[in-house]
C-alpha cells in the first residue's frame, strides 16, 4: 500500500525561481485591479511590488506594472492567465536583468536632524537624483528614483542619519530605444 | 425617438435575441421586476427550482447536453451565494452559463442592506468574467457581451449583477453586435506548419496513443465526427478522460476505456509506455497524470487545446497547437488524406506490435469484479442498467464518488453530450438537478442520474421540481449506506478508521418518493434487478430507484496517489492471483 495518506500527489522537484516584471494594459474600470491581484493571490503567485495608474484617458487604459518571482513555468502561466482576463488588452514580461528595459522606483525619505546630518543624507543619495521636496530647520523630505535594491540599501544607510519615515512606489518600466512593449 | 425600455424588459429582449428558451431560477426581493416581466415573454420558459444551487446545476445539465448556454436567474444575497458552488463547478468543467443576479438598489450598495452581498467580489474567482451594471445604458451591451464571453473560446460561467433600481430604470435597447473583434483574443492560432509537424510525428510513431477530453465535447458534434475520422485514419488507440466520454464510441475496439486514477489497466499502461501522446482537448488533470515526474516518460507530447493557459501548465509538451478542436482535427485529417494520395504507405503496420502489447494488457480485464448471487454488486447494477438502456438514446448524469467511477467504467457512451458529471470540482449533489436540466433540454429522451445515497441527499429537494414539471428523470441510487469513496480511501490509507463516513439515519427512499409524488422502486436482490430496472424505464414519470448494493465494494483499478500510471492496484481477483503467484507481482 502507498505510504502517502493523501488523495493528492506530493510535490516534486522544482525549478529555480527568478524575478520578472509584468506590464499589463487594462481597461480602467471598476474591479479590474481586484481581478488582476485576485488572480495572483488565488493561484498562489507572488507580488513583490505593484504600480498602477491610467495612462490613456481617451481610450480609458490603465497600465499595471507588477514585480513577481516564479519559475519559468509559473511565469508562463501568469502571462497566459492574465491574457485570459476580459479587461486585459496586452501583457508584456521581462526578466529583471533585461538590459533593454529600464525600471525605476521612487522613494520619499523623511529625515529629522541637524543640517549636517541632512546634508550627509543628500550626499549619500547623490547617485539617485535626490530632490528636496520640503525643508525645515530640523527636517527634510528627500525624493530619489532608483532600483529596488538601491532604495533598500539607502533605506538602511540613512537610518542612523535621522531617517524616520520612508514611502516608496512599486516599480515602473519602459523599454530602451525607439521600440515599445508588444 | 426610439422606445425606452425598462431594465427588466431589456433583460428579456436580450434573452430573446440570444435565442434563450429556458431559464432556471428562484425569485426574491431584488429580482422581482424581472420576474414581473416574465409573463410578457411566452417564448422563454422559467423553471422554478427549490434551491439556487439546483438552478445552477440544472443549467449546467441543460448546457452540456444541448451545447447551448444555460441561463440562471437568482436574487441578491443568499440567492447569489447559493449559486456559487454551481458557478465554480461550471468554471472547472468549462460549461457555458449566464447567471443573472439581482442586487440591492445602487444607492444601498455598500451599506450592508437587507440581502446584500458583494456578489461580483464573491464570484470573481469562479467566473470567466462578471459585471455589476450600475448604468442602465450599459445593460444591453453587457448582456450580449456576457453571452459572448460564456460561449466563445474555452466556455465557462459569467455573472451579471443587476441592482433593483436598474431593473426599473429606462433606456434604449441595443441589438447584439455581429462579429465584434475579440479584443485580440482569437482562438485559432495554429499554422499549417504545426499540422505538418504533427503529421510527421504520426507517421514516425511506433507506440502512439490519443488522449481526448472534454474539449472535444465542448467543440460540438462536428469535433466528435472529426475525431472518429482521425482515429480511423491513423489506426491509433484512443483513451478518454472522464469528461471526454462519448466523443469516441465506448464500445469500439480502438477505445481503451477511461484513463487516470480509476482508468483501465490498458489505457494507463499505454499512456506510460507510449512514444507519442496526442492530447486533444484535455488538461493533464492531477487525477489523470498520477506522479508528474514519471508521467509518460518516453513520449513526444502533443497538446491540442483552445486555451493557451492549459498548455505547459502541468506537463511540458513538445508540440502545442492552440485552436478549436474541430478546426484542428479537420485540418489534420485533410493533411493526412492528401499525403496518403501521394504515398499509399500507412503506418498501421508500424504499430501492429503496439496493438499486440495493448491486447496483452487488455487480457487483465481490469474492470472485472467478483459478482454475487446474494447481494447486488454496484458494478453489476451499472452494467445491467447499461444493457437495458443502450438501445435508447440515453442521457446519464452522476453525483460524485464511487458510483460515478463505476458509471464511467461500465456505462459505454457512443455519442457526445450524453454524459454529464462533475469532474473538476467534484460536486456531490450535481447529478439530480443536472438531470432536471437535461430532461428540460430533451423532453422525449431517457435521462438517468446514477447516484449515491449520500450525494443525492444534498440536492434531493429538486425532486419537487421534477414532479412539478413532470420531468420523467430516473434517480438510480447505488445505496451502500456509506460515503463510498471516502470509505474506500479510509480503508486503503487510514487503517480502516471509517471516521464519519457511514450514514446512520438514511431516509426510506420509497417513502421519500411517495412524499414527493413520484414513484419509488427498491431492489436488493440480484435476481429481481433486471425486472426492476425495466419497470423504472417503462414508468412514465420521475422515479427514485433505491438499489441496495454491497456496502464493502471498492472501486478498482486504481492508481494510488503519488504513483505513476504503471503502478496500478487491480481488483480483488487479481490481488488474489498475485498472492498465489508470489513473485509474479514484481512483473506486473
Amino acid at each position: 500500500m502507498p505510504k502517502s495518506k493523501s488523495a493528492y500527489s506530493i510535490p516534486t522537484k522544482k525549478q529555480k525561481p527568478d524575478t520578472y516584471i509584468f506590464v499589463v494594459w487594462v481597461d480602467n474600470e471598476a474591479g479590474v485591479l481586484a481581478r488582476v491581484v485576485g488572480l495572483f493571490s488565488g493561484r498562489g503567485y507572488n507580488i513583490e511590488s505593484l504600480a498602477v495608474a491610467e495612462v490613456d484617458a481617451v481610450k480609458n487604459i490603465s497600465r499595471i506594472t507588477i514585480v513577481t518571482t516564479g519559475t519559468p513555468q509559473v511565469i508562463d502561466q501568469i502571462r497566459l492567465q492574465l491574457t485570459k482576463l476580459v479587461p486585459v488588452h496586452k501583457v508584456a514580461e521581462f526578466k529583471r536583468e533585461d538590459k533593454d528595459v529600464i525600471f525605476k522606483e521612487m522613494a520619499l525619505f523623511k529625515v529629522v536632524g541637524k543640517r549636517n546630518k541632512i546634508q550627509k543624507c543628500l550626499n549619500a543619495c547623490k547617485k539617485f537624483n535626490p530632490v528636496i521636496l520640503d525643508e525645515t530647520k530640523t527636517s527634510a523630505v528627500i525624493q530619489i528614483t532608483a532600483l529596488r535594491r538601491e532604495i533598500d540599501k539607502m533605506n538602511k544607510k540613512l537610518k542612523p542619519l535621522g531617517l524616520i519615515s520612508t514611502s516608496r512606489t512599486g516599480a515602473v518600466a519602459m523599454t530602451r530605444g525607439a521600440k515599445i512593449f508588444n | 425617438m426610439p422606445k425606452l425600455l425598462t431594465g427588466a424588459e431589456i433583460v428579456f429582449k436580450c434573452l430573446e435575441d440570444q435565442k434563450v428558451e429556458h431559464i432556471f431560477g428562484y425569485p426574491g426581493g431584488a429580482v422581482l421586476p424581472i420576474y414581473d416581466e416574465l409573463k410578457n415573454h411566452p417564448s422563454i420558459k422559467h423553471i422554478l427550482v427549490r434551491h439556487e444551487q439546483g438552478a445552477g446545476h440544472a443549467a449546467e445539465g441543460y448546457a452540456r447536453s444541448s451545447g447551448k448556454p444555460g441561463v440562471v436567474l437568482v436574487t441578491s444575497g443568499p440567492g447569489a451565494t447559493n449559486v456559487v458552488t454551481a458557478l465554480t463547478d461550471a468554471y472547472m468543467d468549462s460549461v457555458p452559463l449566464v447567471c443573472i443576479s439581482g442586487q440591492v438598489p445602487t444607492h444601498l450598495i455598500g451599506t450592508d442592506a437587507f440581502q446584500e452581498c458583494d456578489t461580483t467580489g464573491i464570484t470573481r474567482p469562479c467566473t470567466k468574467h462578471n459585471w455589476l451594471v450600475k448604468d442602465i445604458n450599459d445593460l444591453s451591451k453587457v448582456m450580449h457581451e456576457a453571452f459572448r464571453v460564456a460561449t466563445t473560446g474555452r466556455p465557462g460561467p459569467v455573472l451579471i449583477d443587476i441592482p433593483k433600481d436598474i431593473q426599473f430604470a429606462k433606456a434604449k435597447y441595443k441589438k447584439p453586435n455581429k462579429e465584434k473583434k475579440l479584443n485580440g483574443k482569437s482562438h485559432n492560432k495554429f499554422s499549417q506548419d504545426q499540422i505538418d509537424e504533427l503529421v510527421k510525428l504520426l507517421s514516425k510513431a511506433k507506440k502512439p496513443i490519443i488522449y481526448s477530453g472534454g474539449g472535444v465535447i465542448n467543440s460540438g458534434p462536428k469535433a466528435s465526427r472529426a475525431l472518429r475520422e482521425f482515429v480511423e485514419l491513423t489506426g491509433f488507440p484512443i483513451t478518454s478522460t472522464l469528461q471526454g466520454l462519448g466523443a469516441y464510441p465506448g464500445n469500439d475496439n480502438q477505445f481503451l476505456g477511461m484513463l487516470g486514477m480509476h482508468g483501465t489497466y490498458e489505457a494507463n499502461n499505454a499512456m506510460h509506455d507510449c512514444d507519442l501522446l496526442i492530447n486533444i482537448g484535455a488538461r493533464f488533470d492531477d487525477r489523470i497524470t498520477g506522479k508528474i515526474d514519471e508521467f509518460s516518460p518516453n513520449s513526444k507530447k502533443v497538446h491540442i487545446d483552445i486555451d493557451p493557459s492549459s498548455i505547459n501548465k502541468i506537463i511540458k509538451v513538445d508540440l502545442a497547437i492552440v485552436g478549436d478542436v474541430t478546426s484542428v482535427i479537420s485540418k489534420i485529417n485533410k493533411t493526412i488524406a492528401k499525403r496518403k494520395n501521394g504515398h499509399s504507405k500507412s503506418n498501421k503496420s508500424n504499430i501492429a506490435k503496439w496493438w499486440e502489447q495493448i491486447e496483452k494488457w487488455r487480457e487483465k480485464a481490469s474492470l472485472n469484479f467478483v459478482n454475487s448471487d446474494e447481494s447486488i454488486k454496484p458494478q453489476h447494477a451499472v452494467q445491467r442498467l447499461y444493457e437495458l438502456t443502450k438501445n435508447k438514446d440515453t442521457y446519464v448524469t452522476t453525483e460524485v464518488g464511487q458510483h460515478q467511477m463505476w458509471a464511467a467504467q461500465h456505462y459505454k457512451f457512443n455519442k457526445p453530450n450524453r454524459w454529464m458529471t462533475s469532474g473538476g470540482l467534484g460536486t456531490m449533489g450535481y447529478g439530480l438537478p443536472a438531470a432536471v436540466g437535461v430532461q428540460i433540454a430533451h423532453p422525449e429522451k431517457l435521462v438517468i442520474d446514477i447516484a449515491g445515497e449520500a450525494s443525492v441527499l444534498m440536492t434531493m429537494q429538486e425532486m419537487s421540481t421534477a414532479v412539478q414539471y413532470n420531468l420523467p428523470i430516473k434517480i438510480f441510487i447505488l445505496n451502500n449506506q456509506y460515503m463510498g469513496m471516502v470509505r474506500q480511501w479510509q480503508e486503503l490509507l487510514h487503517e480502516k478508521n471509517y471516521s464519519e463516513s457511514y450514514s446512520e439515519a438514511l431516509p426510506d427512499f420509497m417513502k421519500m418518493a411517495e412524499a414527493y409524488g413520484c414513484k419509488g422502486i427498491k431492489a436488493d436482490n440480484p435476481a429481481d434487478l433486471d425486472d426492476k430496472i425495466q419497470e423504472m424505464i417503462d414508468y412514465d414519470g420521475p422515479v427514485i430507484f433505491d438499489c441496495h448494493v454491497d456496502p464493502n465494494e471498492n472501486c478498482f483499478p486504481m492508481i494510488p496517489s503519488g504513483k505513476p500510471h504503471n503502478q496500478m492496484i487491480l481488483g480483488p481477483n487479481d490481488q488474489q492471483e498475485n498472492k498465489i503467484k508470489g513473485k509474479g507481482k514484481a512483473l506486473v
